[in-house]
């Protein structure tokens, strides 16, 4: 039996007061979409892959991102941004030396740890690869641990791929497969073109012994869960990252409500079998 | 036993065909390697093969005057490319060039049509594949469609 993530308490003692954090690193990811590396200062900021900030730009706004690191690496804490309204937007044009209010970690974790013995399935459209990158450099780090591990990523066109260095450093070990396509290309590019879910008869994995985590924009999670559960995957297994919109981020304005639970403090991270009583496949 | 028996029955769109249908698919088909950027198909030209793709990758693409050729959908190892069922001299809509060194194996239509007017039960089990495959390319298709129009 899976257990369900659980949520992991901000361990700061004022949750609702954003510190300000400057950014050393500003990197251009694609087109409308920018990673920002902030110092969270000597002691460092911890997080569990699947967690986000509340970012504030002062004057402006708050918004949830997720945080897009390494959970190994507490010197920096990294979030990838595209830019969609007036808050993205601000953070985007940041560059080194500017400052970010930051508040979190929020949420429930992808739920690495407990899947020992089992393929791992990560499964990412768009930006979604932002949340799954700390899940995978967690497997990653913990290699041993687990069988088969396939990386599954979607884009919409070969410029929106997120994190080239790293898929392509990915894509070097022997120990993972990583598999990557697009909507559309130009006659340069030679990989697939097609939604993610073609290529999952291609991965390999054994689907009653495997968990997968999946994240990106809802048409995509939503034919990516039925394909799952059609092959067998357990549904306990299946862990989705849920987006609603948000204020507090702490469980205490309701904006983020799905049925009885809160996005914010019993998600982002849920197992398709806790969430689908309040999701038909339609909604996610 | 020909050679390419043993080609054919280990290809998805084969799979659990009897032996003799097998050998009778045999004695039309032929194999062929497409090199990198070697083109199996071209829009206008008239459908004349039927292809079982056995390694490798095909890129089907849309040519355009201005950003050049639009790569729409790729078919890998396992996929079939081209049509069952048209009218006779129907033209290809796309242009089929393969990405890396490609395997195929090829039916040429006139035999396949041939052998499928025959042999009503192997043409009921191809066309039944056929339309599967083509709900999976379609189903594809249709999310291609709504990531691009609004946001992946
Ligand atoms: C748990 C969680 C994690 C997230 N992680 C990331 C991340 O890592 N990187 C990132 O860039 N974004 C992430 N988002 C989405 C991000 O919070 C929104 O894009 C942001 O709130 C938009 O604020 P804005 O003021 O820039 O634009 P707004 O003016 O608030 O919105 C602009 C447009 O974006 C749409 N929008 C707003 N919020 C969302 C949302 N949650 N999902 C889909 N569309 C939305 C609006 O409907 C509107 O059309 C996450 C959201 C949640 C809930
Ligand atoms: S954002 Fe306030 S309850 Fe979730």
């Amino acid at each position: 039996m899976a257990s369900e993530p659980r949520s992991v308490t901000p361990g700061r003692l004022e949750p609702m007061l954003p510190v300000l954090l400057p950014v050393v690193k500003r990197r251009r990811e694609t087109g409308d979409t920018v990673t920002l590396a902030l110092d969270p200062g000597p002691e460092g900021f911890g997080f569990a892959p699947g967690q986000f900030n509340m970012l504030t730009v002062l004057g402006l706004g708050e918004v949830p991102i997720s945080i897009s690191g390494d959970p190994g690496d507490r010197s920096r804490l990294v979030h990838t941004i595209r830019a969609v309204g007036p808050v993205t937007r601000a953070l985007c044009r940041l560059t080194p030396g500017a400052t970010v209010g930051v508040r979190g970690p929020y949420g429930t974790p992808w739920p690495v740890a407990g899947q020992t013995g089992r393929d791992i399935l990560i499964i990412a459209g768009g930006l979604g690869l932002a949340p799954l990158r700390p899940a995978l450099c967690q497997v990653l780090a913990r290699r041993r641990e687990f069988g088969a591990v396939e990386v599954i990523y979607g884009a919409r066109r070969p410029e929106d791929l997120l994190y080239r260095e790293e898929l392509s450093r990915w894509r070097g070990r022997f120990d993972v497969r990583v598999h990557v396509t697009v909507d559309a290309a130009g006659a340069d590019w030679r990989g697939p073109v097609g939604v993610v879910t073609t290529l999952i008869p291609h991965a390999r994995f054994d689907p009653p012994y495997t968990s997968a985590f999946i994240c990106g924009p809802g048409v995509m999670m939503r034919f990516t869960v039925g394909d799952l559960l059609a092959r067998g995957v357990p549904e306990e297994r299946i862990f989705v990252s849920l987006e609603r919109n948000m204020q507090c981020g702490l469980g205490l304005c309701g904006h983020c409500q799905l049925g009885p639970l809160f996005v914010c403090k019993d998600g982002p991270v849920f197992s398709y079998a806790r969430v689908k009583e309040w999701l038909t496949l339609r909604e996610i | 036993m020909t050679r390419l028996e043993p080609l054919l029955a280990e290809h998805p769109f084969c799979r659990d065909l009897a032996p003799g249908q097998i050998s009778r698919l045999a004695a039309c088909a032929r194999e062929r390697q497409f090199a990198a950027d070697e083109v199996l198909a071209r829009e206008g030209e008239e459908i004349r093969e039927f292809f079982l793709i056995r390694s490798g990758r095909v890129a089907l693409e849309i040519f355009t005057a201005r950003r050049g050729p639009l790569l729409i959908q790729t078919r890998e190892a396992g996929d079939f490319l081209g049509w069952l069922g048209l009218e006779p001299h129907a033209l290809w809509v796309v242009d089929a060039r393969a990405l890396e060194v490609t395997r195929v194996l090829i039916l040429p239509l006139p035999c396949l049509n041939q052998l499928l007017e025959e042999d009503p039960i192997l043409g009921y089990q191809l066309l039944k594949r056929f339309t599967q495959g083509l709900a999976r390319h379609f189903a594809s298709m249709k999310r291609q469609v709504v990531n691009l129009l609004h946001g992946l």
